[in-house]
């Protein structure tokens, strides 16, 4: 079983930045596209007349896609290299598919933004790196494209690189690499640019291959969300009591003491079983980490459910009914309106939650705070002040993507309205 | 992100259990489809280990088109009874009898795409909420875009340009009476992923996945098992091979590969090094349009 992570990343932009031609080539060029994908992706191309192929086609899946040559959604593609496996999450660039590109990015470990070396930094660049940025996502790639069409200079590359650090300033982006390529021709994509002597940095593949993501883990910060209360019932484990969830942040080991949330009672993990732990007779395994499924059993007999929390005692969430977020609003059909409820999930907590204030509402293209507005429409981008019915065990978001992160719920038409990233500090 | 020691589940597999785990705190009535196929398999492996040392929590369903191979039924008899769960059958030959649908004839007939209603119709007539399905994005370009939580209307139909956002691992489980969803726990594996896990957690198969010698004759560039739910066309001749099944539907859809992949490790090899994939290599359904996925999973196909 393969144990490693796989290196979750998500490109954005439309296909006019060449970020079809970039998937393409790193799939083509590492030898992950399949042969009956490739005749497929030949075959359409032909019978539409183009007279290139067109490598779009193998992540633009839907119908509408493929009639309008536009990314509407995400595509998921997989492929692996010696060094590493990839979850690529191909996300679509236009302002109207915003909540699709804030799915595919809320998961990774890394996006790449594309920008045409002809244009520098455009309004779109600003936008994407932006929700980059508000989602949390700990590495990004500017990979700025079509060098070829500069005559592969090096001063471009260099007058882009300080555009963009200079916009860049204003966002909270941990690390960011910036790499020349040609998606069309192939230069620092997967193979070394014989054109670009200059460049002494890694091709894009490379880089990906050697991102460091393990120290992305918050491992000092305990935080175990329940999720599922395991009773067996039968004779055989009559007394069993465990509690299933993942740890979101920090390890947890037998004998740790910890406090639940909301009650504050303390006990100790009496043990950690998996499956693989029970069936080899095993008391314990070692410890649990973040991302693992595991099942905590408890010295003292607690009542504990679904959606509380285990942490350690000097190290808690913050309790609260109330809060303040950054929101992603995601519903076509009907606005934010301060005051109407919303069912709100939180970890593996569900409580119901009104927006009390709408401080402001962000323009994403050039992040002017608008004070005056008064409500959210689709793909707005706003800060607000929530209250929900019971408390909730949160983190701020830039601390920990799990506990500090929700969805709105609207409760009549059943649809994800909101993306929410906590925010516990004044910023 | 590495795991502790061996005792531990791997992110996929955590993944996967998460998902398992969600759908039994939060929907009504789970089921999920067991076609005896490896990704039911590794399906039912995983929800085992979701709520270990409990009893999987809800039922299974097999939709049966009556064109089975034998090898298949007694491997799925065989682990219903291996894993205490209950099994429902939904038959297609039943849809037919009562006249909810018509069979298809022909030589190049299948029931593949019959199966839907029948699908649809025990979904609601168990009152399932939430249907896991063993679907991978990395099998066909229409999956590629599917939510794990995948909503359909009273309809069973699945609208992929209006799909629900799908946050963090924050899962929108709310629908309306007559509404269910679809639960894809393996979204992020890939074939290669699946037979890592079969190896490395000793998962017995149907022994239609490793090489062995058959009846078989060519169709459209694929093998085909001889059977009698396939009738052959002139000029079809069958012959003896070494193949085995990448993936297996029913008889008239499923088609045979030629391989010498007689054990696991056989097969894992021949995996890491495919140049094919394993609907383009053993679907005749799928060779149908540029869209054929799409259109049959609007209609609420698996």
């Amino acid at each position: 079983m393969r144990r490693r992570e796989p290196l979750r990343f998500a490109t954005v932009g439309s296909v006019d930045d060449g970020k079809s031609t970039l998937i393409g080539r790193l799939l083509h060029d590492s030898k992950s596209i399949f042969e009956d994908q490739l005749e497929h992706v030949e075959a359409v191309s032909k019978k539409r007349g183009n007279d290139y192929v067109d490598l779009a086609l193998l992540t633009d899946g839907l119908r509408a896609e493929r009639e309008q040559g536009i990314t509407i959604d995400v595509a998921y593609r997989y492929f692996s290299t010696p060094h590493r496996s990839f979850i690529i999450a191909d996300c679509p660039g236009h302002i109207q598919y915003t909540r699709n590109m804030v799915t595919g990015a809320s998961t990774v470990d890394l996006a790449t933004v594309l920008i045409d070396a002809r244009h520098g930094v455009v309004e779109q660049t600003r936008r994407h790196s932006l929700l980059v940025s508000l989602l949390g996502v700990p590495h990004l790639v500017i990979a700025v494209n079509k060098m070829d069409l500069v005559g592969y200079d090096q001063d471009r590359f260099e007058e882009i690189r300080e555009q963009f650090t200079d916009f860049a300033q204003k966002l909270e982006l941990r690390d960011v690499t910036f790499i020349p390529i040609s998606a069309f021709v192939g230069d620092n994509v997967v193979d070394r640019s014989a054109n670009m002597d200059w460049y002494e940095g890694s091709t894009y593949l490379n880089h990906l291959e050697s991102v460091y993501v393990a120290s992305d883990d918050n491992l000092i910060d305990v935080r175990f969300p329940v999720q599922y209360v395991v009773r067996p019932h039968t004779t055989e484990h009559q007394d069993y009591r465990g509690y299933a969830g993942v740890p979101a942040a920090g390890a947890l080991k037998p004998g740790d003491e910890v406090v639940v949330l909301p009650s504050g009672l303390s006990t100790t993990i009496a043990g950690i079983d998996t499956y693989d732990s029970l069936a080899a007779g095993v008391d314990t395994i070692a410890e649990a980490r973040p991302g693992e499924a595991v099942t905590i059993r408890l010295a003292d007999n607690l009542d504990v459910s679904r959606g509380d929390m285990i942490c350690r005692p000097h190290n808690r969430p913050e309790v609260t009914q109330d809060l303040e977020a950054m929101i992603c609003w995601m519903d076509s059909d009907a606005s934010l309106t301060p005051r109407t409820i919303y069912t709100m999930k939180h970890t593996t907590r569900t409580v119901r939650a009104m927006v009390t204030e709408l401080r402001y509402r962000l323009d994403i293209n050039t992040m002017h705070r608008d004070e005056s507005a008064t409500s959210l429409s689709l793909n707005e981008i706003g800060r607000v002040v929530l209250r929900s019915t019971e408390p909730v065990f949160v983190d701020d978001y830039r601390r920990n993507r799990q506990t500090g992160s929700f969805i709105l719920i609207d409760e009549s038409s059943n649809q994800t309205v909101a993306g929410g990233m906590i925010r516990l500090t004044n910023t | 992100m590495s795991t502790s020691n061996a005792l531990s589940s791997s992110p996929l597999e955590s993944e996967a259990i998460t998902i398992f785990r969600e759908v039994a705190a939060e929907f009504e009535r789970p089921v999920l489809l067991f076609s005896g196929g490896k990704d039911s398999v590794v399906m039912l492996h995983l929800a085992r280990r979701a709520f270990a040392p409990a009893r999987i929590p809800f039922p299974i369903m097999h939709v049966d088109t009556g064109h089975n191979f034998a090898e298949l039924m007694e491997f799925r008899d065989r682990t219903v009874e291996e894993f205490g769960v209950e099994l429902i059958v939904a038959s297609v030959q039943q849809s037919i009898d009562e006249g909810r649908i018509k069979d298809v004839s022909g030589a190049r007939s299948s029931r593949n795409q019959l199966q839907t209603v029948t699908l649809l119709d025990a979904i609601a007539a168990h009152g399932f909420d939430a249907v896991f399905g063993g679907g991978r994005r990395d099998e066909e370009r229409a999956r590629a875009k599917e939510r794990i939580y995948s909503h359909r209307d009273e309809f069973g139909q699945w609208d992929p340009k209006n799909q629900r956002p799908e946050l963090w691992s924050l899962y929108n489980s709310r629908h309306r009476r007559g509404e269910h969803l679809r639960i894809f726990p393996l979204s992020n594996w890939t074939e290669l992923d699946i037979w890592e896990f079969i190896r490395a957690r000793e998962v017995p198969l149907p022994s239609l996945y490793f090489a062995h010698k058959r009846q078989v004759f060519s169709r459209d560039s694929m093998l085909m098992a001889v059977n009698e739910h396939v009738e052959m066309l002139d000029g079809e001749e069958s012959f003896e091979a070494t193949v085995r099944f990448r993936t297996i539907g029913d008889t008239t859809c499923t088609a045979a590969v030629e391989s010498a992949a007689f054990t696991i490790d056989d097969i894992v090899a021949e995996t890491s090094v495919a140049r094919i994939t394993e609907r383009g290599a053993t679907r005749a359904d799928d060779r149908v349009s540029e869209a054929g996925m799409e259109d049959r999973k609007r209609k609420g196909y698996f």
